[in-house]
């Protein structure tokens, strides 16, 4: 059976690794909302920046959370074979090395923080550091495989983009992006948690003790609107306390009021059935609409407030 | 090593090979872009 044909044939030497599969180590979909949420930390800072810059400054972002993604990946490997959901990632599938996947998320990681603080300023690359840590050593290797809380406490690691890109622009961190820090930390639990009702079979085969596989659906569906509730407060603040304008108060309220809507739908469901989990899936999709149009907000804001 | 093999490790390697050349070219537009921002004020 030739292994040309993308049949599985065991092969009897070990491949090099195909690009794709090191791209894909990266965590392409996750790392466009990290890239979008440090863009618009970096937009919304006060001074100026050169593009050029700029630009590095986002890249460094990217590459950043790519290396972190890949050393995700590397160190959930075994995990990552038992659910369904990543089984087919290049590490599970046996399309490269561990070794292998070490040395890029390693290589990508150091490469991305030197950089930023060659071309913007070493407490930027400091956050980033601290970024690709915390998401590595205290969520992946600590958190993850320990407690249900795993997500509440991790989710601090998504939400470190916002203060560096507003880092890498002005050297230091404000009241803004320590509120679009808090917000998508408060944003995290429902996310996820909305994903893993919905797969929640996969995390227990895997032996993740994500909240539903711990606690039970009934109380994850109450902890995403409890959840919510404090999200809502976070995405409201920037507004109340004046550090935004209009354009974001109104995009807030209304984007929020939806998010609640999806989030009481989700905790009065006493759907069990995975694939009949209808409001959940809908609120998992939402949650990244939600934080797209809060952040373009807060730039559309920033311009408004500045022209 | 089978010739099916053989000739998907050298397709692999030719692909890797294109793709770090493109990369490094990219780098080293970058730095320059990066060091003439840099003398320029940021």
């Amino acid at each position: 059976m030739s292994i040309l044909t993308g049949e599985k044939a065991a092969p009897s030497v070990p491949l090099p690794a195909d690009w794709r599969d090191l791209v894909a180590l990266t965590k392409p979909r996750v790392m466009t909302l990290v890239v979008f949420t440090g863009l618009c930390g970096l937009l919304a800072a006060p001074g100026h920046i050169s593009p050029v810059l700029a630009f590095t400054a986002v890249l460094c972002i990217a590459l950043g959370a790519g290396g972190a993604g890949a050393l995700n990946q590397w160190y959930e490997a075994d995990r990552d074979a038992k659910m369904k959901r990543t089984a087919n990632r290049p590490l599970p599938a046996g399309r490269m090395t561990r070794q292998g996947a070490l040395h890029f998320g390693v290589g990508l990681s150091v490469f991305s923080v030197l950089l930023m603080g060659v071309a913007t300023n070493w407490f930027a690359a400091a956050i980033l550091a601290i970024s690709i840590l915390f998401y590595v050593l205290v969520y992946t290797i600590w958190l993850k495989p320990r407690t249900a809380q795993n997500i509440v406490i991790g989710g601090a690691a998504g939400a470190f983009p916002p203060l560096i890109g507003w880092a890498a622009v002005t050297g230091n961190v404000a009241a803004l992006p320590i509120a679009l820090f808090m917000l998508i930390f408060f944003w995290t639990p429902p996310h996820f948690w909305a994903l893993a009702l919905f797969v929640r079979m996969d995390y227990a085969n895997a032996d993740i003790p994500m909240l539903p596989v711990v606690a039970g659906e009934t109380v994850t569906r109450r902890q995403i609107l409890f959840y919510t509730s404090i999200m809502a407060v976070a995405a409201l603040a920037p507004v109340l306390l004046r550090l935004t304008g209009v354009v974001y108060g109104v995009t807030a309220l209304i984007a929020t009021g939806i998010f609640a809507v999806m989030a009481i739908q989700v905790a009065l469901s006493r759907e069990t059935d995975p694939a009949r989990m209808k409001p959940e899936r809908r609120l998992f999709k939402y949650s990244v609409l939600y934080l797209f149009l809060l952040f373009g907000a807060v730039v559309v804001d920033h311009w408004v407030l500045t022209s | 090593m089978t010739p099916d093999e053989q000739r998907l490790i050298q397709a692999r390697q030719r692909a890797r090979s294109r793709v770090t050349g493109i990369i490094l070219v990219a780098l080293v537009v970058l730095f320059f872009a990066i060091a003439l921002a840099k003398m320029m004020g940021g």
